[in-house]
């Protein structure tokens, strides 16, 4: 019996922490099963991927070139289909990345398997692996094994600990022809530097919500102060940025809104549910859909005029009842 | 110059977000409390993909747009009353459980069968539309299974911009980690497209619109056949609400500084 982890390099050549964390969920769930944890790496050139978790005592696979360089589901399903089909694993466990969310589920078909994403565990128990994922928008958690084989599983990110054991890596190449795929990649289109929002990986989340497009105690709009006081706090604290449903809708209903606000910053239900060690909500209110925006953040604080606000009670640590606008200058000036 | 497209658009009802929502255990697993009297709403992700379909559609003359949906009837009915007034659509309907707990691939399975079964559908033409996710089931996995049944393999996920090139070659942009676009191009259909948020606004209500659609979609509501879901083994041990309520301390009546500072001190520690 088998356990294949399937791992894709990033543009440096190099594996993202999600896909560490992924083969330190594999290869526990493999000695929990009594399983040989075989690595499959799919990228343009997998050798220093490979030498950087060359320590975890497996079987590697590996399809490279240029065709592999980027995500694209035509190569990378093949490329995953190869390695699959070179180890016929039972458990096939990957990154839940944008690139393997688009490829990995098309393999169960071409395995005759079955899929799971987006896990919030993996592990065996009494022998037998067992999932963990969340429905309906992370509202509730369910638990959940299955019996056909093989069972391809792709992992949040911040579900287990990154593995860490690098070691030179003997990789046996496959070749994979993918001459007939018709789509071409045609490059990232990344905000800049300055103009970047969205940090998946900052220690903080900065959640804006529709208060700071409402009228204020002056009976007007404040909105470029309010543009101002939020990229001067993120420009300082390198946070990441995120909305409520309501505050990118305003542009929809000819309010007038904050200009760098997109549907990619939105969180909640109909959103991402982001994963940061910090967040802090200023003028947000709300319920259920709040809720599900903050799943996974450990630390939860929130500005509001409101302390009774039904969101915040009971599912933020503080609640400092104020107006933004001011404590959010003050922040910004003691940050300075 | 526009292309011809048979744009099929995977989608089902989800219960409205805003509704608080229970797990309960029965003979076929987990379910949802009152399920069947939840109010229902088209899935956000395919209600953008449809909106996406019908406006690609209106600008390729010759395009048919078909809405495949796998639910409970009745419920979908009531969500197609509304649904049908914003765009035009032939409706295709599997009548099954539209829950969240059902088996991906036995949805895909059941989903690329009715697709199959679509009278002239031309497969040449095809693009494949649906969420990149769900408000249920979340696995944005089932739009790639059906496109893999059909034989579509030239796939995007988290679709927000589709632009139809002169030589009806097809550039995408799909969301990728941290903010940023992948921009690929295919050549044409067949393809699948799992959506995003796309760009397009949710269109107004069209009453006559709703009436030429209702008279097709009845028609497809009523010879609605079942959709077997049974081939799996997936079991749940569990599904459970989490727990957690926190201790929330209240800081009110008290400085801005002060307030201020204890932000900064939290932010730096």
């Amino acid at each position: 019996m088998t356990v294949l982890y399937l791992a894709h390099t990033e543009c440096d050549n190099s594996l993202h922490k999600s896909a560490l964390e992924a083969l330190n969920a594999a290869k526990t769930a493999a000695e929990g099963l009594g399983c040989e944890l075989i690595v499959g790496l799919i990228g343009g050139d997998i050798a220093a991927a490979a030498d950087s978790i060359g320590g975890c005592g497996a079987k590697f696979y590996g399809v490279s070139g240029s065709d592999f360089a980027d995500g694209r589901y035509a190569s990378d399903v093949a490329a995953a289909e190869a390695i699959a089909k070179a180890c016929t694993p039972e458990v096939v466990v990957a990154p839940a990345t944008s690139r393997f969310s688009r490829a990995l589920p098309g393999l169960a078909i071409r395995l005759d398997g079955r899929v799971d994403t987006h896990l919030s565990g993996f592990e065996a128990v009494d022998g037998k692996p067992v999932a963990k994922r969340w429905f309906y928008r992370q509202r509730m958690e369910g638990v959940l094994t299955r019996e056909e084989r093989p069972w391809i599983v792709t992992l949040d990110s911040g579900c287990a600990e990154p593995f860490e054991g690098a070691g030179a890596a003997s990789v046996e190449m496959l070749d994979v022809d993918v001459s007939a795929v018709r789509t071409k990649v045609a490059g990232m289109e990344c905000a800049s530097e300055d103009a970047q929002t969205i940090r998946p990986d900052a220690d903080l989340l900065f959640v804006a919500g529709a208060g700071w497009t409402k009228k204020q105690a002056d009976g007007a709009t404040h909105v470029e102060e309010a543009e101002k006081a939020i990229l001067s706090f993120l420009d300082t604290t390198k946070s990441s940025l995120g909305s409520s449903k309501s505050l990118v809708d305003i542009s929809g209903e000819g309010g007038k809104v904050i200009s760098f606000l997109t549907h990619m910053h939105q969180v909640g239900q109909t959103g991402a549910t982001p994963r940061h060690p910090k967040g802090l909500s200023s003028c947000c209110h709300g319920e259920e859909p709040h809720v599900v925006g903050w799943r996974f953040i450990k630390e939860r604080r929130a500005i509001n005029l409101d302390a009774g606000c039904g969101w915040a009670q009971g599912k933020c640590d503080v609640l400092y009842v104020g107006d933004a606008f001011a404590i959010m200058a003050k922040v910004n000036e003691l940050l300075g | 110059m526009g292309s011809e497209f048979h744009i099929v658009v995977c989608g089902s009802i989800v219960p409205d977000p805003l509704q608080t929502l229970a797990p309960q255990d029965g003979p076929a697993g987990p379910s949802l409390k009152n399920e069947m009297m939840l109010p229902a709403v088209l899935d956000p992700w395919a209600g953008h993909a449809l909106f996406e379909a019908a406006h690609l559609a209106a600008a390729n003359p010759g395009s048919q747009v078909w809405l495949v949906s796998l639910g409970p009837k009745a419920k979908l009915q009531q969500v197609m009353m509304s649904v049908a007034q914003k765009v035009p659509f032939q409706l295709v309907v599997a009548d099954g459980s539209a829950s969240g707990f059902a088996d991906a691939y036995e949805t895909a399975k059941a989903l690329a069968g009715t697709i199959e079964g679509i009278a002239g559908l031309d497969k040449s033409k095809l693009l494949l539309f649906g969420g990149w996710q769900s408000a249920s089931r979340g696995s944005g996995a089932v739009i790639q299974m059906v496109g893999e049944r059909l034989g579509v393999t030239e796939q995007f996920q988290g679709v927000d911009k589709l632009t139809v090139g002169g030589d009806g070659s097809l550039e995408v942009l799909e969301r990728v980690e941290g903010g940023a676009y992948q921009k690929s191009v295919v050549d044409g259909a067949p393809a699948a497209f799992g959506w995003a948020t796309g760009e397009l606004p949710e269109p107004p209500n069209n009453p006559q619109v709703g009436m030429q659609n209702m008279q097709r979609n009845m028609p497809a509501l009523m010879q609605a056949k079942p959709a077997d879901l049974s081939g799996t083994t997936l079991k749940f041990s569990s599904v459970e609400l989490p727990q957690q309520r926190r201790e929330t301390r209240i800081v009110k009546d008290v400085p801005v500084e002060e307030m201020a500072r204890e932000i900064v001190e939290w932010i730096k520690g």
